[in-house]
């Protein structure tokens, strides 16, 4: 598992920055000078340091001479390499990694705020002020390789931020036209009409709206996103997407509370909301409200392993495009496995002891939340 | 619930909703069998129930919390105060279910010529003759038919050749797909063609001239030899070589999905329904339609449609599918296409475009023929039917009378208003509704009435029992169920 955030750099100079310091990573001491004060340099080995750098990172414990702005990198972060972006605080040293250009995706979380509070939520709700988070990725776009695959937006309730919402998908078209931009939202601000409109009216040309949906009917949902209505509000902000044209995922998070109607959810997604352009069946990750609701989510995926089969039939029978995610391999009836899709960040994804000598371990199957390893199927085996 | 953090809250928080005060949506049911019913609402969505279910569900006493209660509300049979947004996904399925009407007339039948080599005894149209004037259509009727079929407001647009023998008079087909070719560079349509042919005149020019212009042949195949020799009798006896030869000679030219082929039931088709498929099977052909032996036309002077009720003809149907569904358990897909529709009907949101199972009638709204002399009939029947010598449905002619005139006539009108089966005697409450249709036509020619009685109706009595049929094998046939959901096309 790779950490993203660490406070443990150690200042070997004078630190000039008064505010947060976003940057592109550089490993070039010879970058022209024009262009060295907005990029961290990265030193993975011991050499003489150049000028003119707008932070220089060490990754290496080698005694050397260091200019203003230099660091010694937390040795968690030493990974990081040309193209990544980076947040550095100067008041606490601290280091957020913003963009890997190796990963497989980069996810931005742009509020914690939200109006649903979901059972088996990762990223809990804080109603905080935390707009810093908005203006962190609008820093951060300009500076992302202009070759990357996908971004994402997560929150929170990513459409809390108001204007901005609309303001940060127009950014992303700016400066990444051919990046794909994946936006978590639980859609329910969509029930009103102008809100998908002016999604529209960007004409990002590959955005994809990810709104998760529980159940076939309201009790359940509302239940599970402990939210009134939000079942009514979920529908109608989906609609009003798809009547923009802008495309919709549907995200379905498959624990004790909701399998058992997993099917019949199939069947409601078909007949309703045909022109949905994706669904994604997912496998509980232990975060957050998850882990505190363990006992009340928990289900061993060996258990619903008919229903996900058969929702999986339903929906490809009917050519909506479907991904099972989250889900060991081994725990989905053959039939069905083609549509499983390794979807853990490689910064979270581990493997189980039992795993070794397994045909599809780091290929077909993506394996576990580092954080789900403590609580497994009794019925994983090697294929 | 313990299970849960102290921050959550129980379902019965979110749950606006009080027992035993939901509202019926719109439904119909209709006994299954001695237990069961099809629960069916609006839109096609559909549950099997036990009579004591559908009673419950009726009289409001669903306990909240259940399954069942979950299942109507979540199939849309039900809306409580928890939730409202079922209307707008009603409204929406229903506006999707709809929308083939503002969509109308995708399929364009040309009746090319009356003549044919065959002498088929249930035809009801086709003459034998030396005289190609009097029954062939012209170019000037052609093109007036053509200015029509632009008109339509369907985005897809089939033209069907169909005769007699259409072959016989192939100069006019080829003028007609040029010219709806030339045609078409200014509308887009997306544009088919279709022969429908008995192949005897399949030669390599024809087939160069349908790969060209990637037109598809439809041909009729009865059975084995000697039934489709007796169903079709052609001057030579060698009517079954020529259709089998030609068969073979298109799938191999034109590919193997080109062209497709129609079987007619006579009483002498009856016991023969596995090797009529397996004759099907032999031909390398995919699919069969067990069609009923329609009462139109000579069939109805022969008294043929009399010979055998639709019970009988059910036997043989379900004889045909069993051996359709054994076919494919043994790994080879083989498609019965009534079933198919029926299959699509009953679990796809959109509606098929079949003309004899639409409300409003699918006449003129799916298809529309135009008859070699420029008479514009609302159906392939309706033609027959006139050649019997009885015009009641037909919409006027190519020569005098314009789009509005023919689309907007009296008897188009009054027939799509007598169509409807919402409210039509029985049908309006008969929970197989959202599957069937009405057939003016047939309920003319049957009973002298275009809205018919239904308990009196071989159309009613035959599609009740194929819909049974199929809802028990969906329901109480795992294997079969398996292998008719592979035929859903969304
Ligand atoms: S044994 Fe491990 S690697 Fe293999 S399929 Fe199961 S979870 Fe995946
Ligand atoms: S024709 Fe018969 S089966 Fe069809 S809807 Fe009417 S009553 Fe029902």
């Amino acid at each position: 598992m790779i950490k993203l955030h660490s406070k443990g750099n150690q200042p070997l100079s004078v630190v000039q920055h008064q505010k947060p310091f976003i940057a592109k990573v550089t490993t070039n001491c010879e970058l022209p000078f024009g262009l060295r004060a907005k990029h961290a340099l990265m030193m993975p080995v011991a050499d003489c340091i150049p000028d003119g750098f707008g932070l220089v990172l060490l990754g290496h414990d080698e005694p050397c001479q260091t200019p203003v702005n230099t660091l010694r990198l937390a040795p968690e972060l030493r990974y990081i390499k040309d193209h990544d972006v980076i947040k550095f605080y100067p008041d606490i040293a601290k280091i957020d990694v913003l963009f890997r250009k190796e990963a497989n995706t980069n996810s931005f979380l742009v509020t914690e705020r939200c109006n649903s509070f979901c059972l088996m939520c990762s990223q809990p709700p804080k109603d905080i002020d935390d707009h810093y988070l908005v203006d962190d990725m609008l820093a951060a776009l300009p500076l992302i390789h202009p070759d990357t695959h996908e971004i994402g937006i997560t929150g929170g309730e990513t459409t809390l931020v108001g204007d901005d919402f609309i303001r940060l998908i127009q950014a992303a078209k700016n400066h990444l036209p051919n990046t794909a931009l994946h936006i978590l939202s639980n859609g329910r601000n969509f029930k009103n009409l102008d809100l998908a409109v002016q999604v529209s009216k960007v004409k990002h040309p590959d955005v994809m709206i990810g709104i998760p949906l529980y159940a076939d009917y309201s009790q359940l949902h509302d239940f599970i996103v402990q939210a009134d209505d939000a079942f009514d509000d979920t529908i109608r902000g989906i609609l009003n997407l798809k009547r923009c044209k802008v495309p919709v995922e549907i995200r379905v998070v498959i624990h004790q509370q909701n399998y058992h109607r997993l099917s019949r959810l199939a069947e409601f997604l078909v007949r309703n909301l045909l022109f949905v352009d994706h669904v994604a069946l997912m496998g509980l990750e232990l975060m957050g409200f998850a882990k505190s609701n363990l006992d009340g989510l928990w289900i061993d995926p060996y258990s619903y392993k008919n229903e996900l089969k058969e929702a999986v039939e339903t929906l490809t029978r009917h050519h909506i495009r479907t991904s099972i995610y989250n889900t060991p391999l081994c725990l989905i009836d053959e039939s069905i496995r083609q549509y499983s899709v390794c979807s853990i960040s490689d910064w979270k994804n581990d493997y189980l002891d039992i795993c070794e000598g397994c045909s599809m371990k780091n290929s077909k199957c993506g394996g576990f939340f580092s954080s789900n390893l403590r609580k497994v199927s009794d019925h994983l085996h090697v294929i | 619930m313990a299970l849960l953090g102290k921050k959550f809250k129980l379902l019965e928080v979110f749950d606006q909703a009080t027992n035993g005060q939901y509202q019926l949506l719109p439904s119909r049911f209709a006994a299954l069998d001695d237990g069961r019913y099809l629960l069916s609402n609006e839109v096609g969505e559909y549950l099997v129930v036990t009579r004591p279910d559908l009673e419950s569900f009726i009289r409001k006493q669903v306990p909240a919390n259940t399954d069942f209660y979950h299942d109507l509300k979540s199939k849309h049979f039900l809306f409580d105060d928890d939730s409202n947004v079922a209307l707008d996904l009603l409204a929406l399925k229903y506006r999707t279910k709809a929308q083939r009407i503002s969509q109308f007339t995708a399929l364009h039948i040309f009746v090319i010529s009356l003549r044919c080599d065959y002498t088929c005894q249930y035809c009801q149209v086709s003459r034998q003759t030396d005289d190609k004037h009097a029954f062939d259509m012209s170019e000037e009727t052609a093109n007036k038919a053509l200015d029509l079929v632009f008109k339509s407001p369907s985005p897809a647009i089939k033209i069907e050749f169909q005769g007699g023998e259409p072959l016989l008079n192939f100069a006019l087909i080829q003028y007609v797909v040029n010219e709806a070719n030339r045609r078409n560079e200014k509308h887009q349509k997306d544009l088919q063609f279709v022969i429908t042919t008995n192949l005897s005149l399949l030669n390599q020019e024809v087939l160069e001239f349908c790969q060209a212009h990637d037109i598809h042949l439809s041909t009729s195949l009865d059975g084995p030899e000697n039934l489709h020799n007796t169903n079709r009798p052609r001057p030579g006896k060698n009517g079954y070589q020529l259709t089998v030869n030609g068969i073979k000679k298109a799938q191999s030219f034109l590919g193997h999905n080109k062209i497709g082929a129609l079987m007619t039931t006579t009483e002498k088709s009856l016991p023969h329904v596995k090797s009529i498929i397996d004759t099907y099977l032999e031909n390398n052909l995919d699919c069969i339609f067990l069609r009923p032996l329609s009462p139109y036309g000579f069939a109805i002077k022969n008294q043929q449609a009399h010979k055998y009720d639709v019970d009988r003809w059910f036997e043989f149907y379900k004889e045909g599918l069993d051996y359709v569904l054994e076919i494919n358990r043994q790994g080879y897909q083989f498609v019965e296409l009534y079933t198919q529709l029926i299959i699509n009907k009953l679990l796809s949101p959109f509606s098929e475009g079949y003309v004899d199972l639409q409300s409003p009638t699918g006449a003129a709204i799916s298809a529309i023929v135009y008859n070699y002399d420029g008479d514009v009939y609302a159906s392939d029947e309706a033609r027959m039917l006139a050649e019997m010598g009885n015009k009641k449905f037909r919409l006027g002619n190519v020569h005098t009378d314009d789009y509005e005139g023919i689309w907007l006539s009296d008897t188009l009108l009054d027939t799509l208003e007598c169509s409807l089966s919402e409210s039509i005697p029985m049908c309006n409450d008969c929970g197989f509704l959202p599957y069937c249709g009405t057939d003016p036509v047939y309920h003319y020619a049957t009973q002298g009435d275009v809205v018919g009685h239904k308990a009196l109706s071989g159309f009613c009595n035959k599609n009740m029992k194929i819909f049974k049929h199929i809802i028990h094998l969906l329901e109480d046939d795992p294997e079969a169920r398996k292998i008719l959901l592979t035929w859903v096309r969304t």
